[in-house]
């Protein structure tokens, strides 16, 4: 209907006349009873307004301006520009991310009823303490990897939603880490253990990385893949069944952020050829600050020990340490081996996979 | 400050600082120097206006008609919103009361003291269909506002649908927005009479303003669009979708009201008792 066209109205309301003025009056028609002329203000909103890439499309670079919309809506010109840092397809996309956010959902479990808690056992007390000590570094572990996404997670501009997606699943299922490894530590009532000033400030450097392809890197292929070797040691030498399910419903979800962030970083390598090279540096840089530090603390260590001896015997102990060894071998082959995957060749890859954190996060 | 046209605005709202400081920006960037003093209360801003504080004052149709008053203004532009309202009296549904007529001697409920739309406007207009023995009763929100505040029009409202008035009176843009919210159930109320229609705020200017910048002022208030992303913001927040040359001819029926009820003299002077702005 063209600007300047009159239109009658009819209707038995007896406001009607007091309504079509006022209304007419607001939407900038003009009202001559009982005709309304349509005036140039309506639809002025869609005038200039542009689709915010299209439903199949992802558009190589969100504009600012596209704000929170949905991807494919009409956005109307002349809004606010929200300052999302990571705009940019290439710096944060990976066709894998529906796939694994679908399969993420599917996989959700809940901690009050995937465990069951009130399952009878008992420990030797050295046992039980050792358990409660690796639970202890694990929640600080899960605490650092709930933060990097997270920190990201505010930076990424909406238009990539599955990418969003997939990490906010990821946040969550940190905090049902966290969650279920407090409640192990906590089953038998006795104290926490100890948190070191190396551990943590290995972590600290994780989550001060401001770099989203570097800290996925160092968090989701190397951290969280060391994580996969080591949960699967849990799992399998675990003294009681609580622990071994714990453990088992933690790994396969680090599966999936392990197999997010090698999809991620496969994405990224292929768009940017200088990203090997800042990748190997990240390593370097984080081993060099973290050169004066502890590492892995002796309680872990030992606690490992102790929980895969399943007993405070010489011989069970001889046996545990046996598997400490076992397991510090099994993660350096998986990191040399998921290094490789991306491209590093062999020697760069035992390189950067010996010197990744001794904390193993 | 030479160069700089000002603006009086009465800040009815916290919104007025955005709309304003939006406007002031926009103007900085068509060339025109531009700032603006918020007043509390139009009875402020007109006596700033006629002193020469401000060069131009957006002002309520009541504070157009004290400035006229005062002395020699001119009226250079309006909302395309602010021509041709009208006011209504309301009444329950059920209530029996036909024709103005039976009104008489009942309660009527209005805006504030000093509201045109919600108050002056259209007590006059029942004092001219011979309805003149009214109780009139006062809801005061935002006094010195010149009934700006939607609150005082609402509050009417309720009282008239809680039985505490018989009649209300209100602007027709209210009474279709009480609708919708729910302050008026439908089907509750009935419109008993409408006033002829009348105008709203204009853009009053002093004598003695500078000339070239009121100018520039209005051609480029005249010259925004709705159809500019930039501008529309602004239209929105204000509430018009185009600025229109100012015209004084709306403004009769509110002149008859002040003088029915003395509420400024001849000479502008504020001559309404228990008004206290
Ligand atoms: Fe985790
Ligand atoms: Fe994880």
């Amino acid at each position: 209907m063209p600007v300047g066209q009159a239109v009658e109205v009819r209707g038995r309301a007896p406001e009607l006349a007091v309504h079509l003025r006022a209304w007419c009056r607001a939407q900038g028609h003009r009202f001559d009873w009982p005709y309304v002329v349509r005036g140039s203000a309506a639809g002025a909103h869609r005038r200039g307004a542009r689709a915010a890439g299209g439903r199949h499309a992802v558009a190589a670079h969100a504009p600012g301006h596209w704000g929170v919309a949905a991807r494919g809506a009409l956005v109307e010109a002349g809004g606010p520009d929200f300052p999302f840092a990571l705009d940019d397809k290439d710096e944060v996309w990976t066709a894998a991310a529906a796939g694994i956010y679908r399969q993420a959902v599917a996989s959700q479990w809940d901690p009050a009823t995937a465990v069951d808690w009130d399952e009878p056992f008992e420990l030797p007390a050295e046992v039980e303490a050792a358990v409660v000590q690796v639970m202890t570094y694990l929640i600080e572990n899960e605490n650092a990897a709930l933060v990097v996404p997270a920190r990201f997670l505010g930076q990424i501009h909406p238009h990539f939603r599955e990418v969003v997606a997939v990490l906010a699943v990821q946040v969550a299922d940190e905090a049902r880490h966290v969650e279920v490894f407090t409640r192990r530590a906590e089953l038998k009532g006795i104290p926490l253990g100890l948190s070191t000033a190396g551990g943590q400030a290995s972590l600290l450097t994780l989550i001060e990385e401001p770099d989203f392809a570097l800290a996925h890197f160092l968090l989701s292929v190397l951290g969280e893949g060391t994580f996969l070797s080591l949960l699967s040691f849990l799992e399998r030498f675990a003294p009681d069944p609580v622990t071994r399910r714990v453990t088992h419903l933690a790994l396969a979800d680090e599966a999936r952020h392990v197999a997010f962030g090698m999809a991620h970083m496969e994405a990224v390598l292929a768009t940017d050829p200088t990203l090997h090279a800042r990748l190997a540096t990240a390593v370097r840089r984080r081993h060099d600050a973290l050169a004066s530090t502890a590492g892995l603390n002796a309680e872990v260590f030992d606690a490992l020990v102790v929980l895969a001896a399943g007993a405070f015997t010489p011989a069970a102990i001889a046996e545990g340490f046996a598997r400490v060894q076992a397991l510090e071998a099994d993660m350096d082959e998986g990191r040399r081996r998921r290094l490789a995957k991306l491209g590093f060749d062999p020697d760069e890859a035992a390189e950067l996979a010996e010197l990744h954190t001794r904390n193993f996060m | 400050m030479a160069g700089t046209l000002l603006m009086g605005a009465v800040a009815y709202d916290p919104k007025v600082v955005t709309i304003w400081d939006g406007f002031r920006d926009w103007f900085a960037a068509q060339g025109l120097a531009f700032d603006y003093v918020l007043y509390s209360n139009y009875e402020r801003q007109v006596e700033a206006l006629l002193a020469g504080h401000v060069h131009v004052a957006w002002n309520s149709p009541l504070a157009w008609v004290r400035a006229a008053r005062m002395g020699p203004v001119t009226a250079v532009a309006m909302r395309d919103t602010d021509c041709d309202l009208t006011s209504v009296v309301v009444v329950r549904a059920g209530s029996g009361i036909e024709s103005v007529a039976d009104l008489t001697g009942l309660t009527v409920a209005v805006g504030a003291v000093d509201s045109p739309q919600a108050t002056l406007i259209p007590l006059s207009y029942l004092r001219s269909l011979g309805v003149d023995d009214v109780k009139v009763q006062v809801h005061d929100i935002g006094v010195g506002k010149h009934g700006d505040h939607v609150g005082g029009e609402r509050d009417a409202a309720r009282a008239l649908v809680s039985g505490a008035a018989d009649a209300a009176c209100m602007i027709d843009g209210n009474h279709l927005l009480f609708g919708v919210e729910g302050t008026m159930p439908a089907g509750s109320t009935r419109i008993l009479a409408q006033t002829p229609p009348y105008d709203h705020c204009n853009f009053t200017v002093v004598a003695g303003a500078p000339a070239d910048l009121v100018e520039q002022f209005r051609a480029l208030l005249l010259g925004m669009s709705y159809d500019d992303p930039q501008v529309r913001p602004l239209l929105d927040l204000e509430g018009l979708k185009a600025w229109r040359d100012g015209r004084t001819s709306g403004y009769a029926q509110l002149e008859r009201a002040v003088d029915e009820v003395g509420f400024y003299d001849a000479g502008g002077n504020v001559t309404a008792e228990d008004y206290r702005p």
